[in-house]
């Protein structure tokens, strides 16, 4: 446990320091959500209606943003070999390097939801609702997404392929993600169901991305 | 270069019985045969130096030893270890990249390997006092020369015991003090009964068994 704690720690610290990339999903999602605005023309009523849709979809990118290097980056300093060759078996060093990425770079964006909120007309419930899908789907994209990154991960250029390779698989998070958002602001449906199935996501992402990216690691090793 | 002439006494927990034997190993990397039917065994307190022009499979064979290629055939297995685990988790691994994170410092680097891999007693700042970089530990690793971060790697050998040392280059980058202050750690660590296998072209300094791959350097 403490090589794990140990991982987790190392990951935070990395990605908050300068260059790191917690700050760049933050500045991204920001940049977008600012942008929509801007691109919709000053129509309250329709900001409102695409208002969860769009801070949906800018987490979605901003995480994809960010996990690109999830396991390049240990992979080009050589970090990857030694933490394959660990005592820690490698499922458990892949799913505390996810839950890493997500405090690192998943809370930054469901906390910048409330301001975000704002720029798009939403009040306060909505936000609310809208940062609590967030905060139950962002774990589903980060495990989800932990996968293409370890498939990437001896490619060059594989940024590109991630962002193919994962899109696809979140399409059910955001579809979920957007419907408990909107069941919540404007009814009729439950906000209920879509959220349990949103946090079903989640929790089957926790239990199926770490074996995954591990096995896809432990194949791609050369 | 000479036999090994290093016989003295072990350590309790690793008899004169532990050793690393691979068999009748084969390495196939992108459809092309490195080296077959390659064996080789190490008894605890030898150095086995890896020799062979370039791509002969020195770094090929250290990865197999460290689990990080799978053999095409053969085996490679510690004997008479304390435990079951593979040699990969008794084995560090210093290869040509020196897995250190620029944005962090020299010792948060350090504590993190150390706290990773398990390190039982050795304290970080002893092991880094030890390679020469205890006054440069608040410096983030990015500002180091190839050399120190050499050394910083170092220090992670002395840090965290493991019974097996897998070499890659080892003394690349570093100067000729930093050339005979690993010279001592690498005695120290077979003095203690401990194994080296490293892939070098310079003489390492200390007293090795030769393996020549692929046919004259």
């Amino acid at each position: 446990m403490t090589a794990l704690a140990a991982l987790i720690r190392r990951d935070l610290r990395v990605a908050l320091r300068v260059g790191g990339g917690a700050l760049i999903g933050v500045l991204f999602f920001l940049t977008v959500v600012v942008l929509m605005p801007f691109a919709l023309g000053p129509d309250l009523a329709l900001l409102k209606r695409l208002g969860p849709a769009i801070l949906w979809l800018g987490a979605l990118l901003a995480s994809l943003l960010t996990l690109d290097r999830l396991f390049t980056a240990d992979h080009d300093d050589g970090s990857l070999d030694l933490i394959v060759m660990s005592r820690a078996p490698l499922e458990l060093a892949c799913a505390a390097k996810a839950v890493a990425h997500w405090l690192a770079a998943g809370v930054p964006l469901i906390v910048a939801t409330p301001v975000l909120g704002l720029l798009l007309n939403l009040d306060g419930q909505a936000t609310l609702a809208v940062a609590l899908t967030l905060l139950a789907g962002t774990p589903a994209l980060t495990f989800t997404g932990m996968i293409g990154a370890a498939l990437a991960v001896t490619l060059h250029r594989g940024g590109l392929l991630l962002a193919v390779l994962v899109l696809p698989l979140s399409i059910p998070v955001l579809i979920f993600g957007v419907a408990a958002s909107n069941a919540a602001i404007a009814g009729p449906d439950g906000f209920g169901a879509p959220f349990s199935i949103l946090c079903a996501l989640s929790l089957a992402g926790l239990v199926i991305g770490p074996v995954a990216a591990a096995a896809s690691l432990r194949h791609g090793l050369d | 270069m000479q036999p090994a002439a290093i016989t003295e006494s072990r350590n309790v927990m690793e008899s004169a019985a532990f050793r690393l034997v691979g068999r009748a190993l084969t390495c196939i990397r992108g459809g092309r045969e490195i080296f077959a039917d390659l064996g080789f065994s190490l008894s605890a307190g030898e150095a086995l130096a890896v020799t062979g022009r370039n791509g002969a499979g020195k770094t090929s064979l250290l990865r197999l030893i460290g689990g990080l290629l799978k053999p095409a055939a053969g085996t490679i297995v510690l004997e008479g270890s304390p435990d079951e685990s593979p040699p990969a988790e008794q084995a560090h691994y210093l290869g040509h990249r020196d897995a250190l994170k620029p944005a962090l410092s020299v010792a948060e680097n350090l504590r993190f390997w150390h706290a990773f891999l398990g390190g039982e007693r050795d304290s970080p700042p002893a092991a880094l006092a030890a390679v020469g970089l205890d006054h440069i530990a608040h410096l983030p690793a990015g500002y180091l020369s190839a050399g120190q971060k050499r050394r910083l790697s170092m220090a992670r050998l002395v840090a965290v015991r493991r019974p097996l040392w897998l070499l890659d280059e080892p003394t690349s980058a570093l100067d000729t003090a930093g050339q005979a202050l690993f010279a001592t750690l690498m005695t120290d660590h077979l003095a203690k009964g401990g194994l080296i296998v490293a892939a070098t072209h310079a003489p390492l300094g200390i007293a090795t068994r030769e393996l020549r791959i692929g046919g004259a350097a």
